[in-house]
């Protein structure tokens, strides 16, 4: 069977030991954790969690229902499949010799993004995008070399009917 | 009213009916020990915190209600996890109170300070570091509904030592609601009603039952389903006395150790009805060829159970007990004559099987003693009737076998987590919560010295268990695969050397009975059985003999080893 990535959003009680729950989930069963992404929602509560995985069909499902299982998991959804908007934000630091300071900027300005942080060789960049994008700056900016990148992990909603 | 937190535990135990704890003191304690003697809660010292949770366990599934152990922070809690694991993985309701260092300690590396909660957070239903007085009664009451309801476990409540002591004024918390916890107990009716379907048109079905069935106490409605539908029935060892052992459609056990009969029908089966189990590989054999032409209908109150290890045609999330009531109406149609017609060759087929391939031994007069004999006689001498225990291993094999069960909650056995020095602190458990009923722990040599140390906890409160030790002088189950899969090297499983049981019954304060040619079993028997003791029986048993059928790990389940 095929090993796909899944998108899952949660809502969970925003208390201590919530996190270590849900890694120690993924780690005790062996599943994969791409990225997990947490922070508080309107409600003080409840915090909305972020987790891209991968596996097939039935692992997903199984993943699925034992979140659904701990305690202090209100609701789980899989966004995959669905209409639904993803961001990542990226800080990326690039090596910047004066012959590759023009090109730089040139790809910061048709990627839309922006420059937070500049010394004598390197330009830091400040991304958001969905995946692709991401995947196709760092692409563009690998040749000319990357010092140091931080990235967030994916956070997503579904897109609500028009 | 203003209490500390000691005595808003006290009320709230007492409020939850709590009328027995099995414990062991230790500093961060002595505020709570001090209200709980000024109470009518019993409190039950055993001698080793894994015998508290063990007896908690044995107390839960004999009395049918949450059992509750308290133990110290640091040692006092780790020693409990082997025993809370076991309780997870029989998913058996039982709270588990840990003392812990002062809110403000820890962190610290304090005396007596480990991170309970995070040690047994994998192997709890659910745990709760209780962080001010404020919120330990409404977390004990959570703590008590999460343990009993839904598919049942283990829950752990870690109390600081301030907590404890600090005066709060204090009110009842109300009915406990949890957002995030509702447990679907009522079924599908339109999968029911698809079951019912596949139940008149199948003409080798077959139920495959295990503790769900007992834990939501559905035995009776399992007996009527399987009765009216003339469908055999066999079940997992954590479902042994769901159906009764004296019924014509009873199969024996399934799996590893299974009846011939029993894992035969998986072979064959068009229907399988499986509920309240939860397909364990002991169980199973390899999956890929497991009940191959088979429809398998799976319902189980944790919807996480289903599918996870077999692929199933229905799955039903729901509570055993009222999904097989429903069962019963929505089958109350089939015409009886018209079932019993097509049952027939499926049913004289397992006639068959069971005469041709019995569970058998042989008990030669002159010969060592069968540990097989021992507890068919045991079977024999109490009809029955008692409630059983049992340790790991061949012991526990051989009493799951030869013990017949009438009854459900009289069973009671590490089943998922296997271990070791379960059955004497269990029978404990079980005899404070049936004083009137005769529980036996069936034992084997090295598994009753794992948790020995329990008999004072017995004869201090003149609990009159009865242990059978089947001692062979091996570490039996062991010994066992390394003779049928390891070319007979009996690496470390030989117990050179033992203690005589009968002289350590005597030190204790208990009785101490020994058998060692056949003709001696059933007046030893007889003599342990029937005395108001605690007693030891210590049955020098044929040394190697095997548990059989038995399937290879691995292995499908009609491919067994047979005697
Ligand atoms: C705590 C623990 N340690 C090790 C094992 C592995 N194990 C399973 S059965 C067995 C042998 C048990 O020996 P004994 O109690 O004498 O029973 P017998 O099989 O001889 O009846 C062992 C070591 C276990 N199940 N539990
Ligand atoms: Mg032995």
């Amino acid at each position: 069977m095929r090993e796909e990535k899944h998108v899952l959003s949660m809502l969970v009680d925003n208390e201590p030991g919530v996190l270590s729950r849900i890694a120690g989930l993924f780690s005790g069963r062996g599943y994969n954790i791409e990225s997990l992404c947490v922070a508080e929602t309107m409600d003080p509560q409840v915090s909305r969690m972020t987790i891209v995985t991968k596996g097939n069909e039935p692992i997903v499902e199984q993943i699925k229902k034992q979140l659904n299982k701990l305690i202090n998991v209100i609701k789980v959804y899989e966004l995959t499949g669905q209409e639904y908007v993803q961001r990542e934000l990226a800080m990326i630091k690039v090596s910047a010799k004066p012959e590759h300071r023009a090109e730089i900027l040139r790809i910061v300005d048709i990627f839309r993004c922006k420059v937070v942080d500049v010394g004598l060789d390197h330009y830091t960049i400040e991304v958001t995008g969905d995946e692709g994008k991401l995947a196709a700056l760092l692409n563009l900016l690998r040749p000319i070399g990357i010092k140091e990148i931080a990235r967030t992990g994916m956070i997503a909603l579904f897109r609500e009917a028009k | 009213m203003e209490l500390t937190g000691a005595q808003i535990l006290m009320k709230v135990l007492k409020d939850e009916g709590v009328d027995t704890i099995f414990g062991y003191p230790g500093g961060v304690l002595l505020d709570i020990y001090d209200e709980l003697a000024k109470t009518d809660i019993r409190h039950i010292l055993v001698r080793h915190e894994q015998g508290a949770a063990h007896a908690a366990d044995g107390y839960a599934r004999a009395g049918g209600r949450v059992g509750v152990c308290l133990v110290t922070s640091g040692p006092g809690a780790t020693n409990t996890v082997t025993g809370i694991a076991s309780a997870y993985c029989d998913s058996i309701p039982i709270v588990v109170i840990t003392g812990q260092v002062p809110t403000h300690l820890i962190g610290n590396d304090a005396f007596q300070e480990v991170d309970i909660v995070g040690i047994t957070r994998p192997c709890t239903k659910h745990n709760f570091l209780v962080k001010s007085t404020e919120d330990l009664g409404r977390v004990i009451k959570e703590a008590f509904f999460i343990a009993r309801s839904g598919r049942p476990g283990p829950v752990l409540v870690d109390i600081p030592k301030n907590v404890g002591n600090k005066k709060i004024a204090f009110e009842m918390p109300g009915e406990v609601k949890l957002r995030s916890y509702n447990p679907t107990y009522n079924p599908n009716m339109r999968q029911l009603q698809k079951v019912a379907e596949l139940v008149q048109k199948a003409e080798r079905p077959m139920i495959f039952a295990g503790g769900g069935v007992i834990l939501s106490d559905g035995a009776k409605e399992l007996t009527e389903f399987a009765r009216k539908n003339q469908i055999p029935v066999t079940t997992s060892l954590m479902g042994l006395g769901a159906f009764p052992g004296s019924d014509p459609l009873w199969l024996g056990m399934i799996g590893m150790h299974g009846t011939y009969r029993a894992n035969m029908c998986t072979g064959k089966c068009d229907l399988m009805i499986a509920v309240g189990v939860r397909f364990d590989d002991r169980v199973t054999g390899k999956t890929d060829s497991f009940a191959p032409q088979a429809k398998i209908v799976h319902i189980d109150i944790d919807p996480t159970s289903i599918k996870k290890n077999v692929p199933v045609s229905i799955p039903v999330v729901g509570d055993c007990r009222i999904t097989l009531g429903h069962l019963n109406t929505l089958t109350d149609q089939i015409d009886p004559n018209d079932l019993q017609q097509k049952r027939k060759s499926w049913l004289d087929q397992i006639v068959e099987w069971k005469s041709t391939r019995p569970l058998d031994y042989e008990q030669d007069k002159n010969g060592p003693v069968k540990p097989q004999y021992v507890v068919e006689k045991l079977y024999e001498l109490t009809k029955g009737e008692a409630i059983i225990t049992t340790e790991v291993g061949q012991n526990q094999m051989w009493a799951a076998q030869y013990y017949h069960f009438e009854r459900p909650n009289r069973f009671i056995t590490s089943g998922g987590l296997g271990c070791m020095g379960f059955g004497l602190p269990a029978a404990i458990g079980a005899q404070v919560a049936c004083p009137d009923e005769l529980v036996v722990d069936i034992a084997g040599d090295g598994s009753i010295q794992m948790n020995i140390q329990e008999m004072a906890t017995a004869v201090q409160y003149g609990l009159p268990v009865k242990v059978v030790i089947l001692n062979n002088g091996y570490l039996g189950m062991v010994r066992q695969w390394q003779e049928l899969f390891y070319g007979k090297r009996y690496s470390s499983t030989c117990m050179d050397c033992a203690p005589d049981f009968v002289k350590l019954a005597e030190a204790y304060g208990a009785v101490g009975l020994r058998a060692e040619k056949p003709s001696e079993v059933v007046a030893v028997l007889k003599e342990g059985l029937f005395s108001s003791k605690t007693v030891i029986m210590d049955f020098r048993v044929a040394k190697e003999e095997c548990v059989y059928p038995m399937v290879p790990a691995g292995a499908p389940l009609t491919e067994m080893l047979l005697v």
